[in-house]
């Protein structure tokens, strides 16, 4: 019978390799991982004072002028990293429609009249995007500077220096990181 | 026979509505299915008139789509309609005989007569001067020259006789002298006319294996369409539209390969029909589609490759002699000759020398002996001979020396024949007799190559002769010293490696040949059992036409690719018509797909419609002649037929569309 | 534009070394782990030198995906009392778990479920990560089974499965997944045991962020076109993908085997140039679908830019900053010409005419260059259905490498083009007249359909990537779905081995001046214009109800 024939090997490969593949190997590589680069491998964290404040490379929520704002997210104002995920609303969404609207007047109050960078205005794909676009950066830049009694140029040219620039011109976005933007703008001596 | 013929026309309009009948319709999936789309939109334009409800855009669908499925069927009977012609002609052979059956064989006095019809295999029967041979037999008895005008066109009459490779008869054919016994060959209903009279009609016609691949395919692709059309309710349901049925059966019937579908058989049919036209029949379609993928061809050297008559080409005088002196004696060696052989002679003599000789009285012909191998003239006292070079020196005791000797070799090297020519016991030279090849066999032989088939030449000569001949022809291969074995063991060998393989022959001894190859193609005159063996046989027994059948082969095979080419290529255009009317009531904006501006809705499918039914009709001729071959190869041809029916396919329909929508605008018709 | 071409010179320029190297994986001339290698056949008792039937090879994919497949419900229902679960989570529902073990059984990596909320680390790692490796392998084996049909003639064997699953897991699919996990670490990939994070936010909040063995998940994830992402957010995560270099990295990756493959094709039928051209076909299509999604994205949303948005952007709604415009369209296109279903960006919010892209792909099966293993043979199948079409006007039978395209592989391969057609149209067509299909959608208007018609599309062709606001765990999804994968996968499969089988038995013609070419741009563009005919026009009208009327819509300033 073919089938019996073949059930010893299809069923001991599908175990060993469940063993290997599923147990050894993860197990073997995270080790080394741990060891290797326990930072990268436990989250990117950032501790101030002992205590996590969160990972580099996941977003948080910032309110209020003081900070530079992230973007909007999906996962609403929490940013809560342990679930993740995008609006899905559609491009004809009505409901999308008005979010954006929404958040088209609130930016341009918050940071006042002028273009306003798509990025700003528009939910991420993770709901947990860690980053803004320059443009967004900037054009915020001057309300942080005032809110925290800064010259624009200061926070200008601290966004600048923290801008992480396409590779070549086309590999990525020039953008900013807003943790660590903001965690350097805390550390600034206040004017 | 003119392709519109207007008798045949009228006869397959007729027969176009009785191939409506869905049981037989059923063997072509595509248009069937279309058959069944019409009724049922015959069906609700029906229950429209009488509900009182608009019935006009449902009714004129319902008419376009049984026109679709009349034009096919058309195109069929228009197929069907070309070969019944010529079989009414041959039936007209076939009418009802009286044989003489001999009781007994050895007494050819008592007879019984039978009706034709009425005899079996291994029948003895009698035919006398005048009597038309009731079946297909083989001369057990006598000898007779036979009028075979009736099978094979050739008012000619043919010698038939007991033995050997000329005892085959066919019924129907006439006896014009003499008399001869028969043991029937075949029974009533099977002969060669009534299988010729099956074919040329399409009646047996069965599905080749590339027709019944291309029908599942064109199968498939009818059901494809039809859960993207079915399905649609869904998706119009969710969208809020709702799709009436003449609307679903309009762009069904649009997206489903009917063009080819509707053209298929005809195409198939045609392609018997090109062959028959051409005095060659074929047992089965699988046959001329073999012959289209054939690879290999082998053709017998004598009246295929060369004319079969070898010819005086050059004179070679010995050291002392003078050339004009052995033309001389040359020409009066071969006055008595008269043979073809011994006509280019003198032809040559002429030519070269003005040299004319006379015959007179007295003058004494010798001629050829098995014995001498040498013929000549004696004439007052003087005597020419020629002959074969080893028999000359032998009889005149003579070596002909080291010059002579070599020109004797390079002669036969060169795949001609040395003659040595001498006068009153004197070597005087040699003269060269050459095998002449067809002038253009050459260029034919290369297209064949650039087509990718290999032509291999089949002689009795030895090695060294062959090799000459195949050089010159440009073959690229030959059998030397053929005999029977050895061509079949050639084509097992072609065979082998994966090739398929053509011939023809006309002996018994090439039976096993005729049936190992491929595509077999037996001569008319030549024996039963050739016929047999072979899997079409040529009515004018002219080996040549090998490579025509090939062409024929490609150009059906080619003719079924383009046109489904053409067909699918088509669906792209109908969707720019059909989409953006069907959806625009419930999405106005969808009319910008609307590319080619067709005027209403109404208008864009019907226009779609006509065109898909007029498209089939526009067709039938190119269906019917076959696309135009050429004998190129594959890569060219597949350019060209890629744009001319692929992109053509893509674009026509655009204009067609177009075309037909201001035509109804002309005549306000759904504006 | 520079970035599609930066990844297709990278693709390419891989692809060549790696195709002759898999090649040599397929023909057992690759040796480096034999000892590995041996003690698997040891253990498994797999007779090394026992040459399969189609029929044989069929029945042993088969079989092993079975075990696997009811292994991975077990381990989902089980999951609870596993290893591993340091977040305490629940066993799978019945429903939930039967899709989801369809769904990483058929290289689909469909996710009706959420990664964080309802899979534990041990069912990631012991269950997906492992599916992922092997159901791969086994797309690969069947691929590779394809081409041997060509190499010889009067051939009886296809391969023996088990070698070349082991082989292919061993020499081709592990070492670089290692390699490129590795290169994710680096660039901050987790990779750990421990459970969720609890952070205080710089603003005094707290947020909890889940954490896990990631790296090594998201390698093979990409490599094998597996697409089921460690979190909700897939590629889109910061730690599924923390940077464009990685993006660009998994963009490689999900590509690579899926264009080396018909490379190897050429080596094994010793024809290169029969590779190249498939290979270029593929590229091609693959090609304008980047092209195609990027400026439908770069353009932006009108109704946004009306409302104040700047026009430069482009349509930002779902994706990441740090990759930009360019470099999320290709992701998403690359993983729909695939059968990744990976995202970095989320599909749903795209505008029509870039969302009607990656769907089209998936329609077209997954040729672009599709699946790894399952590209290579469908697009074999579109090969041999060109072949058919337009081989006839060179005036012989048609013939594929010298072997004859005759009834039973039209059958077959029409067999395998109606059973996809079948699934995608009649599965979105039924669920949207059910008030329960109608219920998941989570758009309305013509974006609704687009998202059902995109379920189902993903689901059939194994893509896995969704228009992600459906919410796809209803009775009517889970089963319906479930269904598609199994049969898109498996009835398209099986098809394809018994046309490799009766190739394989026919003589192999010698090539003549009369050969059909199946070399060069004429037969390239051929080939891209059946697979679009035939692969693609009866998706059309559907198409037209949902991206294409809502991009008109879209233009004409509506909303729903």
């Amino acid at each position: 019978m073919l089938i019996l024939r073949e059930l010893r090997p299809a069923i001991s490969l599908v175990v060993l390799f469940t063993l290997i593949l599923g147990l050894a190997v993860p197990e073997a590589f995270t080790s080394a991982m741990q060891a290797a680069l326990p930072w990268q491998a436990n989250g990117s964290l950032i501790r101030q004072n002992g205590k996590i404040i969160g990972s580099a490379i996941i977003g948080q929520n910032f309110t209020g002028a003081n900070y530079f704002a992230p973007r909007p997210s999906a996962l609403g104002t929490s940013y809560d990293a342990s679930t993740s995920g995008a609006s899905n609303l559609g491009p004809t969404s009505a409901s999308l429609l008005t979010a954006v609207q929404q958040r088209v007047a609130a930016y341009t109050k918050a940071f006042g009249p002028g273009p306003v960078p798509a990025d700003a205005v528009t939910a991420s794909g993770s709901g947990l995007d860690p980053d803004i676009s320059l443009a967004n950066a900037l054009r915020q830049a001057p309300a942080v500077a005032a809110a925290r009694h800064l010259p624009t140029h200061t926070v200008v040219d601290l966004v600048n220096r923290m801008t992480h620039h396409a590779a070549f011109g086309i590999v990525g976005l020039d953008h900013v990181n807003v943790l660590r933007l903001n965690l350097v703008l805390d550390a600034l001596p206040a004017s | 026979m003119s392709l519109f013929d207007g008798a045949i026309i009228r006869r397959a309009a007729l027969d176009s509505l009785a191939k409506l009948n869905p049981v037989t319709l059923m063997r072509n999936p595509v248009i069937f299915f279309t058959e069944i789309i019409s009724a049922l939109t015959s069906f609700v334009a029906v229950e429209d008139i009488v509900q009182h409800q608009p019935y006009g855009f449902p009714l004129v669908i319902a008419i376009w789509l049984w026109l679709t499925v009349l034009f096919a069927t058309f195109a069929e009977a228009m197929a069907e309609g070309r070969g019944r012609a010529r079989a009414e002609s041959l039936k007209r052979a076939r009418s009802e005989t009286m044989a003489k059956l001999l009781v007994d064989p050895r007494d050819r006095a008592i007879f019984k007569l039978t009706p034709a019809s009425d005899l079996c295999q291994g029948d003895i029967v009698l035919v006398k001067a005048g009597d038309i041979i009731p079946s297909d037999a083989e001369v057990i008895e006598g000898v007779a020259s036979v009028n075979e005008s009736a099978v094979t066109g050739e008012s000619a009459p043919v010698v038939r006789e007991a033995g050997g490779d000329r005892s085959a008869v066919t019924g129907g054919t006439q006896l014009v002298s003499d008399w001869l016994v028969l043991r029937i060959t075949a029974d009533a209903g099977s002969t060669f006319l009534d299988r010729m009279i099956a074919l040329v009609e399409g009646a047996e016609r069965r599905k080749t294996p590339n027709e019944i691949a291309l029908n599942i395919l064109l199968a498939g692709l009818t059901l494809i369409f039809l859960i993207a059309v079915i399905t649609l309710v869904g998706f119009g349901h969710y969208s809020g539209t709702s799709f009436s049925i003449p609307v679903l059966a309009a762009l069904l019937v649009c997206l489903i390969p009917t063009t080819i579908g509707g053209l298929l058989s005809a195409i198939g049919i045609a392609g018997m029909d090109r062959l028959v036209r051409f005095n060659v029949v074929a047992t089965s379609g699988r046959a001329v589609e073999a012959a289209g993928d054939v690879d290999a061809l082998l053709l017998d050297k004598t009246g295929t490759i060369t004319f079969g008559n070898r010819m005086a080409s050059a004179f070679f005088p010995v050291s002392g002699a003078a050339e004009r002196d052995l033309a001389e004696a040359c020409a009066l060696a071969s006055l008595g000759d008269d043979t073809p052989e011994g006509r280019s002679i003198l032809a040559l003599a002429r030519e070269r020398y003005n040299i004319v000789p006379q015959r007179s009285e007295s003058a004494t012909v010798i001629p050829f002996s098995a014995n001498t191998r040498m013929s000549g003239l004696d004439f007052a006292g003087q005597s020419y001979r020629k002959g074969a070079v080893d028999s000359v020196l032998k009889s005149l005791g003579v070596e002909g020396g080291a010059a002579f000797a070599e020109a004797a070799t390079r002669i036969g090297r060169a795949g001609s024949t040395p003659l040595a020519v001498t006068a009153n016991g004197k070597l005087l030279g040699l003269i060269e007799l050459k095998d002449i090849v067809k002038p253009g066999i050459k260029e034919r032989f290369a297209a064949m190559r650039s087509m990718g088939i290999r032509t291999v030449m089949v002689t009795g000569d030895n090695r060294i002769t062959a090799a000459a001949i195949a050089a010159e022809a440009g073959v690229d291969d030959y059998i030397a010293e053929a005999t029977p074995q050895n061509k079949l063991d050639y084509i097992r060998m072609v065979q082998g490696e994966g090739r398929l393989v053509a011939m023809c022959g006309d002996g018994t001894n090439d039976a096993p040949a005729l049936a190992q190859a491929d595509v077999g193609v037996a001569m008319q005159t030549g024996t039963q059992a050739a016929r047999e063996a072979g899997n079409m046989v040529d009515l004018d027994s002219d080996p040549t036409k090998l490579i025509e059948i090939v062409e024929i082969g490609k150009q059906l095979l080619i003719t079924r690719g383009a046109l489904t080419t053409f067909s699918i290529a088509n669906d792209i255009s109908k969707y720019f018509a059909i989409l953006p009317a069907i959806f625009v009531i419930t999405y106005p904006q969808l009319s910008a797909l609307n590319v080619m501006h067709l005027r209403t809705p109404e208008s864009a499918i019907l226009s779609a419609v006509i065109f898909n039914a007029l498209i089939i009709v526009a067709l039938v001729p190119l269906a019917l002649r076959g696309v135009k071959f050429r004998p190129v190869g594959a890569a060219a041809l597949l350019k060209r037929n890629l744009l001319v029916y692929g992109l053509g396919g893509l674009v026509a329909p655009f204009a067609g569309i177009k075309l037909i929508d201001m035509a109804l605008g002309v005549f306000n018709i759904f504006s | 534009m520079l970035y599609i071409a930066l990844v297709f010179a990278l693709v390419l320029g891989a692809a060549f070394p790696l195709g002759r190297y898999m090649a040599a994986i397929f023909e057992r001339r690759v040796t480096w782990l034999r000892p590995v290698e041996l003690g698997f056949y040891r253990l498994a008792g797999v007779d090394e030198t026992r040459s399969m039937t189609w029929q044989a090879y069929a029945v042993a994919l088969l079989l092993l995906s079975l075990i696997h497949f009811f292994l991975l419900y077990g381990i989902l229902r089980l999951q609870y009392y596993l290893p591993f679960n340091p977040q305490h989570i629940a066993g799978m529902s019945p429903r939930l778990a039967f899709n989801t073990a369809a769904s990483f059984t058929t290289n689909t990596n469909w996710q009706a479920y959420l990664p964080e909320g309802q899979i534990s680390n041990g069912a990631q790692m012991l269950g997906l990560a492992v599916h992922m490796f092997l159901s791969a392998a086994a797309g690969i084996a069947a691929a590779a089974a394809v081409m041997r049909a060509f190499t010889a003639s009067a051939l009886k064997s296809l391969g023996n499965f088990y070698v070349d699953l082991t082989r292919i897991t061993l020499y081709l699919l592990l070492p670089i997944t290692l390699v490129a996990a590795v290169l994710l670490v680096v660039a901050g990939c987790p990779q750990t045991l421990a459970p969720f994070i609890s952070g205080h936010t710089l603003q005094g909040g707290s947020q909890t962020i889940a954490i896990g063995p990631v790296a090594l998940q998201e390698a093979i994830k990409q490599l094998g076109t597996n697409g089921g992402g460690f979190f909700n957010a897939n590629s889109g995560h910061p730690f599924e993908n923390p940077n464009a270099w990685t993006n660009l990295l998994e963009n490689w990756l999900l590509l690579v085997i899926g264009f080396a493959l018909p490379i190897s094709f050429g080596h094994m039928v010793k024809e290169t140039a029969q590779g190249r051209t498939l290979m270029a076909a593929m590229a091609i299509i693959l090609a304008l679908g980047c092209v195609g999604a990027y400026a439908a994205e770069a353009a932006g949303n009108p109704l946004h830019t009306a409302a104040g948005v700047a026009r430069s952007g482009g349509n930002w709604e779902g994706k990441e900053v740090r990759f930009g415009i360019p470099a999320s369209t290709t992701f998403n296109v690359s993983a729909t010409g695939t059968s990744t279903g990976a995202v970095d960006s989320f599909t749903d919010s795209y505008t029509p005419l870039g969302g009607l892209v990656p769907m089209f792909l998936m329609q077209l099966g997954e040729v672009s260059p599709g699946g790894v293993g399952s590209g290579f043979y469908t697009v074999i199948v579109f090969t041999l259905l060109s072949v058919f079409v337009a081989g006839l006007m060179v005036g012989r039978t048609p013939e594929y490498l010298g072997k004859k395209v005759q009834e039973k592989e039209i059958k077959l391969a029409m067999l395998g083009v109606l059973i996809l057609t079948l699934f995608i149209l009649a599965g979105a067509g039924f669920s949207l007249i059910t008030a329960s299909g109608v219920g998941s959608l989570a758009n309305t208007g013509p974006h609704g359909l687009s998202e059902m018609l995109y379920a189902w599309t993903s689901a059939t062709e194994n893509n896995g990537s969704a228009f992600a606001g459906l919410s796809a765990d209803t009775p009517l999804l889970d089963y319906g779905l479930g269904a598609a994968m199994l049969f898109g996968r498996f009835a398209f499969m099986i098809p394809v081995l018994a046309i490799a089988g009766s190739l394989a038995a026919k003589p192999k013609l010698p090539e003549s001046a009369g050969t059909f070419p199946t070399t060069g741009p004429l037969f390239i563009g051929l080939l891209i214009g059946v697979i679009i005919i035939l692969g693609g026009l009866q998706f059309m009208p559907a198409d037209t109800l949902g991206p294409l009327a809502e991009h008109f819509l879209l233009h004409a300033g509506k909303a729903f």
